[in-house]
Parts: structure tokens; sequence; C-alpha cells
């Protein structure tokens, strides 16, 4: 498939200036809420991006942009030199063949097994003979260290092997990008240590390009080349980690250092306390 | 999962069950229009008036069906009622003087139009007229009659009502 | 005049619905083209709405047709016409019970399977996980179902009808005896095919709109337990609404 173009293989070899994906300006809101106002950020080449930040900060909305599966209200998403808002549902499709996403509990098909959930996206794009996709499924497999749960249905696997599947099956088209949302989100220490193995050796071995969305910090800091953080609608801060951990933005200070209350504030929004209690109005 | 051979055993078994059920729908329990199978004439009755007969009711000879209304005009220039009827070529010895009358079968159902053979040497061919002829019963006439002969008879009144119950219920 | 704001919103909202609705029906039928080069698709739903409702659809036939006959013998035999029974139960079964209780059973049986499945797909992202695999799901999970249940539905009111009939006949001839041979010539010369095609005609426009409604349900439902919940429900209530207008319209049309 795409991946054996011989240009993007080697991907470590290109410059670290070369970008994947630019997020330009982007504004977006769903009923009047604006949820990205001016948003900037580029996942470079070959390289595991991390994006973080506070829950509903529209992180999962980031992926449904950067997926083509939303439009922003302006701004450009592009993706190796495409346009991804303005491209034609049949163009957006050829794209998606290019990206691979891990969803947080897998979305694995329930009415097939896992051999069939990783051959799925091979039997509906291509017209392989029966023997090459088992051999290609079998590898993929492999890699995630399940082909010996190839006949299990998705209900018999646990969380993490579930993410395992998941991953397995966004391989099978061999994609360029790689996005994982909250990959890390309710496992075991196991599986964690697992699903961060998986994500650095399909990124090293393979040179695909990754996207971690996560706000597991303590992971995501031996993963990640580049890390941004999300906040108000914007990038609040970006860089390596250890310029995060350094950064200035109380709100950056907060989240890296999981902080109970700052910009994010404790208490939700309220009348004042005393005044309540004394009022007979609820 | 259930293997794809099963389901596609069911389904099939789905499917023709389904169009068995249609067929025996269309043949088994439809005859209204056609069944005069094969060969056929046709020949004319006119009638005062014909009730409710409808094209497509049954021709019957002593109580067998020999064939079918086949289209219902209206005569302008003799105001009346022109019914062609379909008869099976099987049946051709039926004499040009028979008699024809507009029937009702059982007290709710469809009228038919009844044949009664008469005693002539000569057969009804195509484009014959049936000449004897006796109209559908109407409910206006009957209570007409009713009320005339209600002083004069005893048991006509109940005769007369109970067909006038058969036209009521159409 | 806040109750006027508040009445042009809701109809706003029911042409937005209305829009959605059938914007979505194009979408599927789009796909045709897609899914006549696919026809397994197809065939599971066909299985999946058709054959799992087979054994539903054939005992409430058969009751249904039961209790036609006892109804109908009590009442004609007041008249003195139960031979007449053939005729009132064929047009009955074939005309009305026939298409609008195969439709709610449809409704009950494999709309509600449809839309939470689907409500399900869409609550575990198996949907989302489908577009970024850059296939449609629309084409691989909604216009399968939509097909599969017009394809079936014709065929379903046609066992329910026939299982009728012979229920029918069961209470009827068998047990109360009435005449065999004037039960099915009177019926044979009352039932035209045309009424044969009514039913039909009917059955098809309520298979559209049951699966219509099933797969629109399940497609847009909230990605919650509780949206999938609500979307099950909002099926057959729906459906059952659905068809019955749709059976006033067209029998109005019809007769």
């Amino acid at each position: 498939m795409s991946a054996s173009d011989p240009s993007v293989t080697p991907v470590a070899a290109r410059a670290s200036t070369d970008n994947l994906v630019e997020i330009q300006d982007v504004h977006y809101s769903v009923n009047g809420r604006e949820i990205f106002s001016g948003l900037n950020l580029a996942i470079p080449r070959g390289r595991i991006t991390a994006i973080m930040g506070p829950s509903g900060t529209g992180k999962t909305t980031l992926m449904r942009l950067i997926t083509g599966q939303i439009r922003p209200s302006s701004g450009r998403i592009v993706f190796d030199g495409q346009d991804v808002p303005t491209l034609k549902r049949a163009d957006l499709y050829k794209l998606r063949l290019r990206m691979g996403m891990l969803f947080q509990n897998g979305a694995l098909l329930t009415d097939r097994n896992v051999f069939e959930n990783v051959a799925f996206p091979l039997r509906e794009h291509t017209k392989l003979p029966n023997s090459l996709i088992r051999h290609i499924v079998l590898t993929k497999l492999q890699a995630v260290g399940l082909r010996g749960a190839a006949g299990l249905e998705p209900a018999e696997l646990s969380g993490g092997m579930a993410r395992r599947v998941a991953l397995a099956r966004a391989m099978a088209t061999d994609p360029e990008l790689l996005i994982y949302d909250e990959p890390f989100t309710g496992l075991d220490p196991i599986s964690m240590g697992m699903i961060v193995r998986l994500v650095r050796q399909m990124n090293y071995a393979l040179g695909i390009t990754s996207i971690v969305v996560s706000h597991d910090v303590e992971e995501l800091s031996i993963l990640a080349d580049m890390s941004y953080i999300i906040a108000g609608g914007k990038v609040a801060a970006a860089g390596s980690f250890v310029d995060l951990k350094d950064h200035q933005s109380e709100i950056v200070n907060q989240f890296m250092n999981g902080l109970a209350d700052g910009p994010v504030a404790f208490h939700y929004p309220a009348p004042d306390y005393f005044e309540q209690l004394l009022s007979r109005t609820v | 999962m259930r293997s794809t051979r099963s389901i596609e055993i069911s389904t099939g078994m789905f499917v023709l069950l389904g169009f068995a059920a249609l067929f025996f729908l269309v043949t088994q329990i439809t005859n209204r229009e056609l069944s005069v199978d094969g060969s056929s004439y046709t020949v004319e009755a006119r009638f005062e008036n014909i009730g409710s007969l409808k094209v497509g009711a049954a021709v019957s000879m002593a109580g067998v069906t020999i064939g079918r209304v086949d289209s219902i005009k209206f005569d302008q220039t003799v105001y009346k009622a022109v019914v062609g009827l379909k008869i099976n070529s099987a049946y051709n010895r039926i004499p040009s003087d028979s008699d024809a009358s507009i029937m009702t079968a059982g007290l709710l159902g469809a009228q038919y139009i009844g044949i009664t053979a008469g005693g002539g040497e000569e057969y009804l061919k195509e484009g014959d007229q049936v000449t004897l002829v006796q109209d559908a019963l109407v409910l206006e006439n009957l209570i007409n009659q009713l009320a005339a002969s209600f002083s004069g008879r005893k048991d006509e009144p109940k005769d007369a009502a109970a067909n006038g119950n058969t036209e009521e219920s159409k | 005049m806040s109750q006027v704001a508040e009445l042009a919103s809701n109809l706003r909202e029911f042409v937005r619905m209305v829009g959605a609705v059938v914007l979505f029906l194009l979408r599927m039928l789009g796909q045709i083209p897609r899914l006549i080069a696919r026809p397994r698709l197809v065939v599971e739903q066909i299985y999946n709405t058709g054959a799992l409702s087979l054994v539903i659809v054939m005992i409430c036939g058969m009751f249904i047709g039961m209790v036609i006959g006892l109804q109908f013998y009590d009442i004609l035999a007041r008249f003195g016409s139960e031979d007449a029974i053939g005729v009132g139960a064929a047009l009955g079964l074939l005309k009305e019970l026939g298409p609008v209780v195969t439709a709610l059973l449809f409704a009950g049986r494999a709309g509600t399977a449809v839309a939470s499945e689907i409500g399900l797909m869409r609550a575990t992202d198996q949907l989302s996980a489908m577009e970024i695999m850059a296939v449609d799901p629309i084409m691989r999970v909604a216009a399968p179902r939509f097909l599969g249940g017009i394809i079936a539905m014709p065929l379903l009111v046609a066992i329910f009808i026939a299982i009728g009939l012979f229920g029918v006949q069961l209470v009827a001839v068998q047990q109360l005896g009435v005449e065999s041979n004037s039960f099915w010539s009177q019926m044979r010369a009352a039932v035209g095919v045309d009424d044969v095609v009514d039913g039909i005609v009917k059955s098809f426009v309520f298979g559209v709109a049951c699966s219509l409604v099933a797969v629109h349900e399940g497609f847009t439902a909230i990605p919650t337990a509780e949206g999938v919940g609500r979307a099950t429900t909002r099926t057959v209530v729906i459906s059952a609404v659905l068809t019955l207008i749709l059976d006033y319209m067209l029998t109005a049309v019809m007769l």
C-alpha cells in the first residue's frame, strides 16, 4: 500500500522542519460555543507529537478536524500539502487511507472476530486474494502480540487487548500518520506499558508520524518528541517536555504539575457561598 | 457470529417462502378476472338493470361456472345495460333461447349471471344475443311491490323483507 | 410573542428534520449501484431483518387469522352468510391487517434491532472508525439495512397473509364447519389480483418508512447508552404512527 512508496519510508532522514500536518489559524465552534479560536500547530513528519490539555478543550475535536470528519469555520488544515476541509469526498477518502486512528475504546466492529476486524480495511479497499490477506493480518497481529487471539470475538478482549487489535487494524493499510486518541485511559500499568512500547515501535521501526492525544503527562514524557498544550481554544504552550515543565504560563504549570486550583478553577462558577446559604431560594 | 453459509441458507429459505406465499396469494385466492382459459366466445345480453354486477363476475349454468362477465356498457339508444359474456368454448351447446338472469351468491355474495337452458335446437355462438333476461332485484322496486301487496297476502312481506335485506347489506 | 417564537422554532426544527431525513435517504439511494456490486451486504441484512422476523410474523399471522375466523363467523352468522367468511378474511388480511400488523411487528422486531445496533456502533465509535478507514458508513451500514428491510417487508407480509388465511380456514372450515368449497370459491370470486397488488404496494411503502426510520434513528442516536435506548424507543413509536398515517393515506388513494 501507500507506505511501500520509497519516498515515505525513510522518514527519519528528512529534515525536522518537514511537517506532515499543519494547522493554520483554525476557528471552530459548536452551537455558538467557540472551541478553537485561532489554533496553530504543526505535526513534524516521522516524530511523535503529544497533544495535551485539560478535559473539554477539544482534543478529540482536533482529531476529527485533521481526519476531515468535521470542517472548521475558518482556517486551513494541511495534510502533506492538501487542504483537508476543501477536499471532495472521494479525495478525502483517498487521503484517509494514509491515516490510521486508534480510538479510546478500540472501536472494533462488534459483529466480527479479531481476524476479520484487522482484515476489514483490506477487504474493503483491495481485491487481494484470501491467502495474502491472511498473511498480512497475521503479520499485523504478530506485531501487536495478538496473533494467538485471532479467533476471539471483540467482547472477549480486555481493554488493552482491544486497543492493540485496533492498532493492528489501523496498521493494516500501512498509513503514514497514526492518531492515538487517549490510548492510556483506563489501562492497568502492564497494558499501558505495552501500548507505550507499541507507539514507539510503530514510530521508529516503520517511520510513522504519530499524534498522541492524552493527558497522561508521565507516559507522554517518555514518548513525545514534541508537545502541545491546548487551552482556551489556542495553543498555550509548545515545545519539548523539558520546556513545558519550566513554562511560565499558569495554565501550563497547573496542567503539568496537576494542581487542583489555578486558571482551571476548582469551583464551578457559582453565586457567593454565604449569600446562597443565607437565602431561601435555591 | 453465525457462519456465512447458514445465513445464506436461512435467507434463501425466507425469500423462497415469501415468494411462495406471494404466488399462493396471486394464484390461489384470486380468480375474479380471468379464468376463462383457452378459447372462448362472447355473447351479449341486454338488461334493464344490472344492479351491482361487475366485470369479472361469474357466468354459471346449474351452478357450474362456464364463463365470466367480460364487459359492461350502457347503450344510449335503448337505455339498457349491455353485458358481454365470455363463455368457455367447451360449453358450445347452450340453446340460443336460454334465459340469463342476474342472481346473488349467498346473502352477502357478489352478483353473477345464471343461465337457464332453453329448449331450442340452435346454440349460442360468438356475437349472439341472449334475448331472454331477468334483471337484478332492486330494493326500491321490492319495497313498492311490498307496499302494494301488504294488505293482500300474509307471507309475502317476510320474503320481500329478506330480499330487501340482501340489497341493503351490499 | 414568545409562544409565536417557540412555535416558529419548533416548525423550523421539524422542517430541518424532514430535510435531514430526505438527504439521508438520497445518500443511501446513491449507494445502490455500489451495493449491487456487493449483494452479500444486502443478503446479510435480509437475513437480519427478514429471516429473523419470520417466526414472530408467522405466529402472529396464525393467531390473527384464527381470531378473524372466530369474529367474522360470529358476525356473519347473524346474517346467515357464514360462507362469505373467506371473502371478508381475505380482503381484510390483504388490504389492511396483513400490511399494517406486519409493519408494526417489523418495527418492534427488526426496526429496534437495526436502530440499537447502529446506535451502539455510533456510541462505540465504530462508525467513526469506518470513516477513518475510508469506508462510508452510509454505504457499509445504513444502505444495506435499509434495502434489506425494503426487500424483506413485502415477503413478510405475503407470508403473514398466507398463514393468516390458513388460520381463518382452520377455525372456520375445520372447527366451525363452514363448507370448504364455498369458503374458497366465494373468496376467489370476490378477490382480485388488484387486491393483492394493493396489499403489496402498502407493504412496500411501510417497508420504506419503517426501515428509513430505524436506520436514521440509529445513525443520529446520541452516542450514549441512554441515547441508544431513546433511539430504539423512538423507532417503534415513529414507525407505528407513520405506518398508520400512511395506511390511511394509501387507503384513501386506493379505494
